[in-house]
């Protein structure tokens, strides 16, 4: 059964055994097991299809050699035939048969290699899909164990420190409490720093006698002078005049 | 392949300057799988954890549990997850028991900065499915 069906069947029945129960340790020993097994031997089948293609190879040759040595008896044979040297001829022939009898064996042996060699390339094509199969299965296995038992380290860690993991909504509160007395926090800095920067300026403005403060104890006299009633020489405006 | 937390030494400033600046800090968590902890400033509510396997590289960060789901809007929540899952960016919805999570996964040799990327998208995402989820939470 594969690790995935496995996870869907436990996740149907118990979702709190699923950390343990797809990752119990002597399945993944088990399966490790199997890895190393198989890639043991896809190790030792690529050494024996090495050693099958170098004999193929070399009988290929011998093929080629002995293909050679008939024809060459072959024409000695009939150079002997024209020259009226029946026996001698025959003696070649003999040879030639010799040779092809040889031929015939390398011919088999060499169509056995490459047999053995169709044979071990699809071993091991299917040995290293296994092997993929295998690693992948293992991965999400302790995958699974790695977020269920880190899931569990948080969870005692929480409850280690006599916290409580905060709910979403108490969590979501609690960052946007956190945004907003930052953005106050800011407001508030830029307000201050405008406020001392702009009192730092009026102050040497009107230490160099420039603008409304600089003059502000004259114009109030001012302003009390002209409100201070008239002497009594001095005619009173006329009804109508404008104010 | 050395410790998980060897591996990810230098995380933190990483992952600070993948998220404009914020404070990042890392601590082991101690249990029977390396664990270790981020948290995001500003975000100390919704940490991201990573652990991993001989193959795997996980982050990962606990959105809610099932008690917290409201019951009559269960298979709308379900469904919505499916239907998001594609398009959320690096991250994966999941749960672990009876935890909800959002997962990123990576090859088990990955970069710090491969890691900090992951880390920082799903901070974002988190935050984003709260936001977007709480109505289908009690």
């Amino acid at each position: 059964m594969s690790v995935l069906r496995k996870l869907v069947t436990l996740m149907r029945s118990s979702v709190r055994e699923i950390g343990e129960s797809v990752v119990d340790a002597n399945a993944i020993r088990v399966y490790e097991q199997e890895i190393v097994d198989a890639r043991h031997n896809v190790a030792q089948a690529r050494g024996d299809l090495t050693m099958v293609m170098a004999k193929e190879m070399q009988s290929a040759r011998e093929i080629e050699r002995l293909r050679g040595e008939a024809a060459r008896f072959e024409t000695l044979a009939l150079e002997a035939l024209n020259k009226n040297e029946a026996a001698l001829a025959e003696e070649v022939a003999g040879r030639v048969a010799e040779i092809e009898a040889e031929l015939d064996e390398q011919t088999k042996a060499h169509a056995t290699y490459a047999i053995q060699v169709a044979k071990l390339k699809e071993l091991i094509k299917g040995a290293d899909a296994k092997i993929r199969e295998y690693d992948r299965q293992l991965a999400m296995a302790k995958t699974t164990e790695s977020v269920y038992r880190a899931t569990r380290s948080i969870a005692d860690s929480v409850d280690g420190t006599g916290s409580k993991l905060l709910s979403a909504k108490e969590s979501l509160e609690r960052i946007r409490q956190r945004h907003e007395d930052l953005a106050d926090r800011m407001l508030a800095a830029e307000q201050l720093d405008r406020e001392i920067g702009s009192k730092a300026l009026e102050a040497r403005l009107a230490a160099a006698g420039i603008g409304a403060e600089a003059d502000r104890k004259a114009q109030i006299m001012a302003r009390i002078r002209a409100r201070q009633a008239p002497p009594a020489n001095e005619p009173a405006a006329a009804p109508g005049d404008p104010a | 392949m050395g410790t998980l937390q060897e591996q990810m030494r230098g995380l933190d400033g990483v992952t600070s300057a993948a998220l404009s600046g914020l404070d990042v800090q890392i601590h082991p968590i101690p249990g029977a799988v390396e664990v270790l902890q981020v948290c995001i400033e500003q975000r100390e509510s919704l940490p991201i954890y990573i652990t991993c396997s001989d193959s795997q590289l996980l982050c990962m960060c606990y959105l809610w549990t099932e008690e917290e789901v409201l019951p009559a809007r269960r298979t709308e929540l379900l469904e919505t997850l499916l239907d998001l899952n594609p398009s959320v960016p690096l991250s994966s919805f999941g749960r672990i028991g009876k935890h909800y999570v959002l997962l990123g996964a990576l090859a088990r040799n990955a970069r710090v900065e491969d890691v900090a990327q992951d880390i920082a998208a799903l901070s974002d995402n988190a935050l984003d499915a709260l936001d977007a989820m709480s109505e289908f939470l009690k």
